[in-house]
């Protein structure tokens, strides 16, 4: 017999995580806990300089007078902030010359996630820098990089190796007290990537980057900044999964992008962290600050597929500073069982012909909310400010929820906005058309969920775009109603 | 090839079926005509596997197997094609993605490996070529924004594509204008063959024109109350359904 409703349901319910798999590597970890000592301590552990200790403390004050935001369209308990160790560092030997060298426990888990280190070297054009927890262990490609100049190493070493160029630009997109979750991660962030691409160099491979957490009650504070110099380009790839956890782990991230004059920035990720279960017990809380600051006519492209966390607060935006310079959004938001996303951009018009581009896909299932929230402003001095903006939303079921709240602020009346929304649902008769051709249920889901990402996905790298598309069907197999 | 026997079907507790007998062989042309509402619609459905209807009686088989408890997918897998009235839109899907991934689900049902893209190619060229479809059309998505003509060409065109065992055209000329008529019938009588057989489920005897049928039968109050040769769709085309209500 055919999927009734019900086997469906079934099928959705005991769909387990597919990346839920915990890796028993001896770790290095603090006690709970978060004060200044805790703060000091990171810092030298990191062996950073009086300056960074003395930003993260200041960072800290900051966020020792915030409070936690509550208006996006979430409900979550809040997470215990003292219950949180704040670094945790594999033991085993951080750095390696060769594969030989890495512990087999690690490259197993690299396999489980098909990212095989093997794999990713043999595809060239990819240079990868893994993080597992807070300590980059392995980074290839490097030497071609340096050949061009560039820079592309964990935050930590370059604060070591790059102090200037951290210290001039570390915060200045976001500075510390922006938010709450912002000033959090500028107090104890552990790790992350660092990139600087020189005066007209075009980065010649992707560069790319998988974060895990793997360390049980560990929140994880990444850091990252992309710096591209006059005239570069870079395109950088950002992968995430975790194992699975019951309880809930804290994941705020601060992602800044720098685009100096004509430089072009792609920033894509793939974000699969693990979503919790058909309950809504334990997965990830995702609370991330990433914003790009555009310069005279360059260029800054946000692509996102976030199908993983159990409750996702992120707003990938623009700062449109320099005259004609263009940002875009791209993204798909799927969420299922009891996963909550409120997840958009925001398009700050500052220079006169300032251009941006918004298409956002939202795919709910189970009895999840997936919300949009976007605001698209326009300064007085943006003249001839131009913003598009999409916004579609598909169902499955009766039990999801899709909203949008898109903001428009326009102080300029040369401004031209313009927002298109829809809402659909998958229908029994798009899956019996399907079927009737031999296509089963799942395929046929599948099927239509890629058509309608479509715009998104072909703005992602082409074998970041495959992962994608494996990755919404994991995350949807067995949801229509 | 298709075997029905007193079949009877409903929908949402409606009979809508009261008990059909069909015998359809190999090699043979089959059209069911009736006025609206008599059940065509049905039929092809129930044959297809639609879950909206149920089966309350009666036996349906394709080259022996029983499909009562088969789904859609597993009787496309046996070749069954229902050309639909109302085909449905799947936007950003294209059309040469949307019949790959067709063909390779029905060639995994089969055992087979995927169809080689180069092969692919030449078979959708080929057969686009019958139908007299523009490449430019392959790439659209799939019925998104169609027009009704060009809906039914790319059903004809699935067909070629999937080389069904039993197709069923349901009201496949309805929307089509002469021009189109031709090409689709043309492409029909091209697929016959000794190995398949072809439904079609007309209102009116236009179609028939142009794709003959071996045997008509006279569909009323989900029975089939006439059967002859297609003197009987010329029959009907003068003297109207009413006479053929009085036979039930």
């Amino acid at each position: 017999m055919a999927y009734t409703e019900e086997e469906l349901k079934k099928e959705l319910e005991t769909k387990e995580y597919e990346y839920g798999f915990y890796t028993d590597i001896e770790s290095d970890t603090f006690p709970v806990g978060l004060n200044e000592d805790v703060i000091r301590k990171i810092s030298e552990k990191k062996e950073e300089p009086e300056w960074m200790t003395q930003w993260r403390l200041e960072a800290y004050e900051n966020f020792k007078e915030m409070t936690e935001p509550e208006w996006a369209n979430v409900n979550y308990k809040k997470p215990d902030l003292q219950a949180i160790s704040y670094y945790s560092a594999p033991k085993t030997k951080p750095k390696y010359e060769s594969l030989d060298e890495v512990d087999p426990e690690l490259l197993n888990t690299f396999d489980k996630l098909g990212i095989s280190l093997e794999e990713q070297k043999k595809l060239a054009g990819v240079a990868v820098d893994i993080v597992i927890d807070s300590v980059s262990v392995a980074t290839t490609f490097k030497e071609t990089l340096a050949e061009k100049g560039i820079v592309f190493c964990s935050i930590s070493e370059a604060i070591q190796k790059h102090p200037e160029l951290v210290k001039k630009y570390i915060g200045t997109v976001i500075p510390p007290k922006d938010n709450y979750y912002a000033a959090l991660n500028s107090a104890v962030f552990t790790d992350g990537s660092f990139c600087y691409i020189p005066k007209g160099v075009r980065c010649p491979m992707e560069l790319s980057t998988y974060f895990r957490i793997n360390q049980a009650g560990t929140g994880q504070f990444e850091r990252t900044l992309v710096i591209a110099d006059e005239s570069s380009y870079v395109s950088y790839l950002e992968g995430c999964t975790a194992p699975s956890r019951d309880e809930n782990q804290l994941h705020a991230a601060v992602v800044e992008l720098i685009a100096m004059d004509d430089a072009e920035i792609k920033y894509s990720t793939v974000q699969n962290w693990y979503p919790g279960d058909k309950d809504g017990k334990g997965g990830v809380f995702n609370f991330v600050t990433k914003r790009g600051l555009c310069h005279t006519r360059s260029k800054i492209s946000w692509t996102q597929v976030e199908t993983g966390s159990a409750v996702t607060w992120k707003y990938p935006s623009c700062i449109l500073k320099g005259d004609h310079s263009i940002g875009e959004f791209y993204s798909i938001a799927v969420t299922n069982n009891y996963q909550q996303a409120d997840t958009g951009t925001k398009m700050v018009h500052l220079g006169k012909n300032t251009r941006s581009t918004i298409i956002s896909k939202g795919i709910s299932a189970g009895k999840s909310q997936n919300s949009y929230r976007g605001l698209v402003q326009v300064g007085a001095r943006a003249k001839n400010a131009r913003n598009f903006s999409q916004c579609d939303s598909l169902l499955m079921g009766n039990d999801c929820g899709a909203h949008t709240f898109p903001y428009i602020e326009a102080k300029s009346n040369s401004a031209q906005i313009e927002h298109e929304a829809t809402t659909s649902k998958i229908g029994e008769d798009q899956i019996f058309y399907c079927n009737q051709r031999g296509i089963d249920t799942e395929k046929a889901i599948a099927l239509i969920v890629n058509g309608f990402s479509k715009e998104v996905l072909n703005k992602l790298p082409m074998e970041f775009a495959v992962e994608a598309q494996k990755l919404l069907e994991i995350s949807l197999e067995g949801s229509v109603g | 090839m298709l075997t029905i026997e007193n079949l009877h079907a409903q929908v949402d507790g409606k009979a809508i079926l009261n008990g059909i007998d069909l015998d359809v062989k190999a090699g043979e042309v089959h059209a069911i005509m009736g006025p609206n509402g008599s059940g065509k619609s049905t039929l092809s459905s129930v044959i297809a596997g639609n879950e909206d209807y149920e089966v309350t009686q009666g036996k349906l088989l394709l080259k022996g197997n029983d499909l009562a408890e088969l789904d859609a997918e597993e009787r496309a897998h046996l070749g069954i094609f229902l050309s639909f009235q109302y085909p449905v839109e799947i936007p950003g899907v294209t059309v040469t993605n949307f019949i790959k991934t067709a063909i390779n689900a029905n060639r995994k049902a089969q055992g087979l490996e995927e169809m080689p893209a180069s092969d692919l190619l030449k078979k959708i060229r080929e057969k686009a070529k019958l139908l007299e479809i523009d490449s430019k059309f392959l790439s659209r998505s799939l019925n998104e924004g169609f027009s009704g003509g060009e809906k039914k060409r790319n059903e004809i065109f699935q067909m070629a594509m999937l080389e069904p065992a039993l197709s069923i055209l349901d009201e496949t000329d309805s929307g089509l204008d002469i021009d189109a008529l031709k090409i689709v019938a043309n492409g029909v009588n091209k697929l016959k063959g000794k190995h398949n057989a072809v439904v079609v489920i007309t209102h009116y005897q236009r179609l028939l024109d142009y794709i003959v049928p071996d045997f008509v039968h006279v569909l009323f109050d989900g029975k089939i109350v006439k059967s002859g040769t297609k003197e009987l769709a010329h029959e009907l085309e003068k003297k109207g359904y009413d006479w053929i209500k009085e036979l039930a």
